[in-house]
């Protein structure tokens, strides 16, 4: 058991799914050809005029409000000035002291517990230029269309305390903010970033230590083995004896590690202040209620609908809810009318330990969740068994073909005829002279053979319950 | 408001990417200084009871709607810039 508290605060940025930019008409589509994407005011061009895109603001509202921030009546845009390649105006429009959203907080789950995270603020701002080596040396390329993309910044109270919740609470408000569409949140396209700061105490030490920002996680998981990485370092350090300096760090990726990238003494000093060419913003009760409105039914909410209303376990119904996807995807095929536990039960088993083994994403299979709810209602008839299902869900995931055309076609038709399953029991029963000894003679599990040979007999077809009920009295006449 | 020292003129300097000569650094701590004596001529006004504002207008709520619109060719918006490699602007190396 270590001897020190970690402590961590995260900052998440999420690009807002807008048509445009923040502050011109440019698209935001991502993977573009370089360069294609700009105009004269997201190039910063002289005497050019932004003006504010309405959906951007509404959207961080949006997420604003479903992460339970208050939001600022009077707000604004400020100037972050620093010079670096990535911004060809030498500044960022950011929001200083008046950020859109205050004062949240989110729910997390670790080990079983309920724990509260506070977000300390969510503030509007314009993305940066993409920079990349060039590949004959000698200097950085700068690709500008992701300049002037809307992003929001949301901030953490440094209230986690291990990589863990770090991890919990991105995945927490990666499904919020997914929930309320806002944006598309794809750690991989760069839609969802995080840093983090990271410091350690000794335990029952009121005041934080010095800490590190770590930057350059592509993943959820490259967040959490950061973090790691980066508390252990910081613990050898202070148990060797040596004091921890405050530095903007690199994870490295391929080396597994953190890498300086600057120190204190090269810290920004981003001279903020109001920016003169965006007026002034408002936010009225009326306008306020009016995007609160349209903020759909959120993760947790959901959850709790699924165990009220169909009795789900929390936890199914927390995996099930996770992704509005997956959700989604749900309550499409209980709407088929299928019984929606056992629909939990073919997600949760046998949909996500596909997914999971082949490394897939639910859009990624065929299967239709109205394909899925027609072959729960197929099992619920008794027209297959459930050993049968799992036949036709495979090819449900490679054709997307509906279940009854491939039992049909597949000739799966459970047998529930008890003519014929009494025939092919008698046989066996008479081909097995020696099993039908040993379960006279008390050896009760001799049946399981005798069903097995009526289920080869069938192949996997013949209704189990009535072998099972029809071998007991076959055997129990003789 | 005090006045503008070297240090700072060679703190802005920096943050700007600039280098300044050792006179550039005096001329600048010079002309910083008298233009801040220049409008200190405001604080001549009585603003006791004006409420304090981060804009000089009230105008609020300017926003535009969420339309596209056509983005420059790529040739212009590369035009400004000296040098490019595969339609990318290229600069001094910036990692280490």
């Amino acid at each position: 058991m270590s001897k020190f508290e970690t402590v961590i605060g995260l900052e998440v940025h999420a690009e807002l799914s807008t048509n445009s930019k923040i502050f011109c008409g440019c698209p935001t589509e991502f993977g573009a050809p370089p360069n294609t994407h700009t105009c004269p005011i997201c190039l910063g061009h002289p005497g050019v005029l932004p003006v504010p895109n309405r959906q951007a603001i509404e959207y961080a509202m949006k997420a604003a409000l479903a992460l339970n921030c208050e939001i600022s009546q009077e707000t604004k845009f400020d100037r972050k000035n620093y010079f670096y390649p990535d911004l060809p105006k030498a500044y960022q429009i950011s929001q200083f002291d008046q950020p859109i959203g205050k004062n949240g907080w989110i729910d997390i789950e670790v080990n079983g517990e309920t724990k509260r995270i506070r977000i300390n603020r969510l503030h509007l701002e314009e993305d940066a230029g993409k920079l990349t080596h060039s590949e004959f040396g000698g200097g950085t390329l700068i690709d500008y269309n992701r300049v002037g993309v809307p992003l929001v910044e949301i901030v953490s109270e440094a209230d986690i305390r291990s990589a863990e919740e770090a991890k919990a609470y991105l995945e927490k408000l990666k499904s919020i903010i997914q929930y309320t569409g806002v944006s598309d949140v794809k750690m991989e396209q760069g839609s969802l970033r995080c840093d983090a700061n990271v410091s350690i105490r000794p335990y029952g030490q009121e005041e934080f230590g010095t800490k590190t920002e770590l930057k350059n996680m592509n993943s959820f998981r490259g967040v959490q083995t950061a973090i790691e990485y980066e508390v252990k370092r910081q613990e050898e350090v202070i148990t060797g004896g040596g004091t921890i300096i405050q530095a903007t760090m690199r994870w490295d990726e391929a080396n597994r590690k953190t890498v300086v990238m600057r120190t204190k003494e090269e810290a920004h000093d981003y001279r903020y202040f109001p920016d003169p060419d965006l007026v002034r913003l408002q936010i009225s009760d009326e306008w306020l209620e009016a995007v609160k409105a349209s903020i759909p039914e959120l993760p947790e909410a959901r959850q709790a609908r699924y165990v009220n209303e169909y009795g789900l376990s929390v936890y199914d119904a927390g995996v099930i809810t996770m992704a509005k996807e997956t959700a989604d995807f749900f309550d499409a095929a209980v709407n088929t009318g299928a019984d929606a536990k056992t629909v939990a039960n073919w997600l949760t088993s046998d949909l996500f330990g596909y997914l999971n083994a082949n490394n897939l994403e639910l859009h990624e299979v065929k299967l239709t969740p109205e394909g899925l709810g027609e072959m729960v209602k197929l099992i619920e008839k008794g027209t297959i068994s459930t050993k049968i299902a799992k036949t036709v869900f495979k090819e449900m995931l490679d054709t997307g073909d509906a279940p009854a055309k491939i039992v049909e076609e597949k000739g799966l038709v459970q047998i529930s005829d008890v003519g014929e399953i009494k025939r092919i029991v008698e046989e066996v029963v008479a081909a097995n002279p020696q099993s039908v000894e040993d379960y006279k003679a008390g050896k009760e599990r001799a049946i399981g053979y005798l069903v097995g040979q009526v289920m080869k007999q069938t192949k996997g077809k013949a209704n189990p319950g009535m072998v099972n009920e029809l071998l007991v009295e076959v055997l129990g006449s003789l | 408001m005090s006045a503008i020292t070297r240090t700072e003129v060679e703190h802005v300097a920096k943050l700007a990417r600039l280098k300044l000569t050792e006179e550039e650094a005096e001329r600048y701590t010079k002309d910083l200084n008298a233009i801040l004596e220049f409008a200190k001529k405001l604080d001549e006004l009585d603003t006791s009871n004006v409420e304090p504002t981060s804009h000089a207008t009230d105008v609020k709520n300017v926003m535009r709607e969420d339309v596209n619109r056509a983005s420059l060719p790529r040739e212009e918006a590369l035009r400004n810039s000296p040098e490019h490699e595969e339609g990318q602007l290229k600069v001094p190396a910036v990692f280490e």
